[in-house]
Formats: structure tokens, sequence, C-alpha cells
């Protein structure tokens, strides 16, 4: 592990410890308010926080009697705004952060970490006369001049247009690939988490969720709390039993599902749960009915919606009036199973893909 | 028109300015970034002079130079003349008398930088001295015109304090200002009509200049 954080607040509210692995893009999801910049700004020794344990590696930034100021900690910063000087070249404002460096070394450097940057040609404009995009990437050139090992993005790109985005996402992982540095992505886009984070923290409240690899906790949300924050629609309740030989069965309403993958360590009783969109299968209608289907639970379809390529399907599973359960199909998959509103359709939900939740007072 | 009165005033505003503006930088950076609870008595203070009738103003000045006080007697002690109706006198209390007008611009200027930019000079790995002179100063730099420029002019007309600590000698207390009361009251009203209108022509420009400039580098600012 790299960076690792112990933080502790009173205003803005953290409780909060992580580790950050070393050289991977790191992202910080959580709503507005949720403390992200807090914990961002408190590792760039901007805010002086109460009670703070920030280490990178071996090198205290923070605690121990230890309180770096931010011009000594090798980090690089990007803000919402990008705080470009306004006064200055983007060249000049690259320079700025070299001026360790000899005259004639620094700008041989900027010019080469714009070029890095995509925006070389664009030296000599100010700032106002930069679009959103190319603002973004002389700040980041400006970021990266100074080779930090910790890379701060504080929703870098939050003010810039969908398509630019899309692009710059797209240098954001390239770059990355050449610098290898340890990078903290602040955001509040899910979509934008999953594309460019290896690592994903979720935060809430200025405390840690859940954190881990981005696709196990996208996929694995471990609290009702975390999969609110990951737009999980489907969460449920149900009575989980220990049946003959040891087979365990989740009763959710009529439907009783076999969860042969859960942990076994998982006590008999109310248990919370959820399903993703996405891992709620469609059977095949002239499928036998219960045959060799995984949970197979009957459903009548309330409502398809189509977005683009995708289609969102509410579903009411049999015996569940006040549990609507969410689809997300390709569109061909609505058409060729003939899906619509008020068709009756078999579902199967995969013992695999059943995640239990735990209470959210527990960590 | 008096040119020794003339020369003394814009000695006395030249010099007035020099003492000033660095103290003025670092008392309205100091200002526009604290967070300490004192603050509004401190900027209470510092705008005294905008309200005191000048006489109050001179008069404790005056009480403060005098041989009775500490400051009067070191600096007689140093110097081997008394602070008072000298032009160091005139310069301490043209200093104290215009710091409202080189501070407020100043404070002003420094709190309209958006913090975020601060930081950005913290990340960049600049000192405290690197950031306020690369990177604060050039971005407060209307707001400093405008404190030297309002300095300035101020100097030239101030009246009622000058009087008061500094009497009437001529070529070492007898400002423009001053000047053109002693020829009004002596009914040379050529003289004092040339000064007035030298006075006027000179603050006319100053400001007309200086608000020119500011209302430019702000709308480049805005643009950007």
């Amino acid at each position: 592990m790299s960076l690792s954080l112990d933080l502790r607040h009173d205003g803005p509210p953290l409780d909060f410890r992580a580790d950050l692995p070393r050289g991977r893009i790191t992202a910080l999801l959580g709503p507005s308010g949720s403390g992200k910049t807090s914990i961002l700004r408190a590792i760039a020794g901007l805010l002086p926080v109460r009670e703070a344990r920030i280490t990178l590696e071996s090198e205290h930034w923070d605690g121990a009697g230890v309180r770096l100021p931010t011009r000594a900690r090798s980090i690089g910063l990007v803000s919402q705004h990008y705080a470009l000087f306004p006064h200055l070249s983007a060249l000049g404002n690259v320079e700025m952060s070299l001026t360790h460096l000899p005259a004639a070394e620094r700008r041989a450097r900027a010019l080469e970490v714009l070029a890095l940057a995509h925006v070389g040609g664009l030296e000599h404009r100010r700032p106002h006369e930069l679009s959103g995009g190319q603002k973004q990437r002389v700040a980041l050139a400006r970021a990266i001049a100074r080779a930090p090992r910790v890379l701060l993005l504080d929703e870098p790109f939050s003010a810039v247009d969908r398509s630019t985005r899309k692009r710059l996402y797209l240098e954001l992982r390239r770059l990355h690939e050449q610098l290898r540095n340890t990078v903290l992505l602040v955001t509040h886009d899910l979509d934008e988490a999953a594309q460019l984070a290896d690592h994903l923290c979720l935060v809430r409240h200025g405390r840690l969720l859940q954190a881990g690899p981005a696709a196990d906790v996208l996929n694995r949300p471990r609290s009702v709390s975390a999969a609110r924050l990951l737009d999980i629609p489907n969460v449920f309740e149900g009575r989980l039993t220990r049946e003959a030989g040891d087979e365990r069965l989740l009763h959710w309403g009529p439907h009783r599902l076999r969860v042969a993958a859960l942990d076994p360590a998982l006590p008999d009783g109310l248990l919370r749960w959820a399903v993703l969109p996405s891992n709620v299968l469609l059977a095949h209608a002239d499928r036998a009915w219960n045959s060799d289907l995984e949970n197979a639970v009957h459903a009548r379809v309330l409502e398809v919606v189509e977005l683009g390529g995708e289609a969102v399907v509410r579903v009411q599973p049999a015996g569940l009036a006040d549990a609507p359960l969410q689809l997300r199909l390709p569109t061909r998959a609505i058409r060729r199973h003939a899906v619509s509103r008020d068709a009756d359709v078999t579902l199967c939900l995969r013992s695999a893909d059943i995640v239990p939740l735990c209470d959210d007072a527990a960590p | 028109m008096d040119a020794t009165a003339i020369a003394l005033s814009a000695r006395l505003a030249g010099v007035t300015l020099l003492v000033l503006l660095p103290l003025a930088v670092l008392l309205g950076r100091w200002l526009a970034v604290t967070r300490t609870r004192f603050k509004p008595w401190i900027e209470g203070l510092l705008a005294l002079p905008l309200v005191l009738p000048p006489t109050v103003v001179g008069y404790y000045l005056l009480v403060a130079m005098g041989n009775q006080s500490a400051l009067g007697r070191l600096f007689e002690a140093l110097v081997g003349h008394a602070l008072a109706f000298s032009f160091g006198g005139l310069v301490f209390a043209s200093v104290l008398v215009n710091i409202p007008f080189a501070v407020q611009p100043v404070q002003r200027a420094f709190e309209s930088i958006a913090p975020d930019l601060r930081e950005a000079a913290q990340c960049c790995g600049l000192t405290r001295w690197q950031a306020l002179w690369r990177i604060e100063l050039p971005l407060a730099w209307p707001g400093l015109l405008s404190a030297a420029v309002l300095t300035f002019a101020h100097t030239l007309g101030e009246f009622g304090v000058v009087l008061m600590v500094g009497g009437n000698i001529p070529g070492e207390t007898q400002t423009v200002a001053i000047s053109i009361y002693d020829r009004t009251q002596s009914f040379d009203h050529a003289s004092a009509g040339a000064m007035a209108a030298l006075l006027l022509v000179i603050s006319l420009v100053t400001m007309a200049v200086s608000y020119g400039l500011v209302e430019r580098l702000m709308r480049r600012r805005r643009s950007a």
C-alpha cells in the first residue's frame, strides 16, 4: 500500500481510514457534502485536520508530531475549476510549478509536459483564451510537471462537456499508463469512477463505507448505503434459513432462492440483499418452468424504458407487490423475448449474483 | 506659485508612499486572509482617519510626538530635534492618516483573489514569499495602483493634520495646501489660484489615469 490515511475532524466531519494502492487510480466516490474534497485537501495539507495520520510509504506527511507544509508534499493537484493563474500563459502556469529547476531546464520540462497533456502549441495562450478541455489539460500538465508521487484530482471533469470528458478520460488513462503514479480522483459520478478507477473508496458522511478493487466494489456492495451510493435499485429483504443437508435458502415472499454461494458464516434470520439490474437474467419463454433454471422467479412487466441500446425493465415478481425489480437488458433482448408492458416473464437470479448487505452501522 | 511648497508636497507624498505601500501590502494581505475575531476592531481602528476630524487626529499625533511622550523623546534622542513641526513628523502623520487610503484598496484586491489560486500556488511548491511575489502581487496590482494614487493625491491635498503637526514653516512643513491657505489669507489670489488649479489638474489626471488602468485590467481579468 502506498498512501495511508487516518483522518478525524469535526467541521466538516471526518472519520476516515483507508490505504490507497501505489501506482493505481483510486476513485473517492460519494455524494455532495460527503467529505471527499476535504479528504483530498487534507492529503494536500490544505485542510488542517484535528487528528491526521498521512504516510506515503515510509514518509510521514501528517501525524506523530509532523506536519509537512503543502509545498513539501510530493503532490500535484487539479481542482474543479483548474485554478490556473490568470496572469500567466499556459507555459507560465506550468513553469510556476518548476521553480526548483534552473530557468533553461524549466522551459524544456514545461514544454515537454504540455505536449504530454496534448496542449503543445498552446503554450503562449492565457487561461481566458483556452477552452474548458484545454484548461483542464494545462492544469493537468502543471500538476504532473514536478513528477509528483501522488496526483490529486478534485472532480476535474465536472466543468467540461460530455464529449470532451470522454476524450479526457482516455487521455488520463494513457497518461497514467506512462506515469504510473498514485492517483486519487474525487468524483460523485459513478460512471466516471467505474471507467477510470482501478480501486474504489465509497464515502458517506466523512466515513469510508467500502473500499476495494473497482470491479469488486461495483458488483458487490457491502451495505445498504453502499448499494444506494452505487445506484443499485434492487435492494430487498428476505429471511435466510438453513435446510437439511446444510443447504441455505433465502425466502423472498413466496420465492425460495438457493444461495449456495453465500458466506456460510452469515447467520440465519432477516437478510437484506441486492442484485444488480445487469445481473438479473431473462429466461426463454419456451423454457420449461423451473426445470434447470437457477432460482427462477415468475414476474409481470410493469414498465419498459429504452435508453439508447439498452432498456430498463421494471417487473413485479409474483406475490411481491411492494418489491419491484429492475433489469437492464440490451434492446435486442427485449425484441427477442417480446418483453412489453403486462407481459409475463421468467427471471433467473443466480446464487452468485445475490449480494448480502450488512446494516449500515457495521463497518 | 510657491515652487518650494509644491516640491515639499511632492516629496512628502513620495516618501509617504514609499513608507506606506509595503506596509499596506503586508497589512492588507493579512487582513484579507486572517480569521481573527478582532478583525472588525482592527479594521475600524485603521479606518479612523476617514471619520475623525483632521484636527482630532492632528491633536493626538501632536501629543504623541511631543517631548512628553516616549516616541517624541526617543526621536529627539536619536535625531537631535523634535518630531513635531519637522518634515519627519509630517511624514509620520501623513503615513498614519493615509493608512485607510492605502490599506483598504490593497485588502480588497487580495480578497478578490480566489482561494484556490493561493492553494494552487502552494501545490506548485511555491513558498509564501514566492506566492506573494509571483502570484498574488501581479493579481492584486490594480488594488496597489489605486492605493498608491489615492495616497499620493490625498497627501498632496492634506491640510488639517499637516497644519496641526507641522505648522507652517516654509521649506520644512509648508505644503502646497497650506501655502494656498496662506496666500489666500494674504489676498495673493493669483498665486493661490495657480496652485489650486495645479493641484486640481494633478489630482484629476492621476485619478482618471488610475481608474482607467484599473478598469482595463479588471475587464481583462473578467474575460479570463
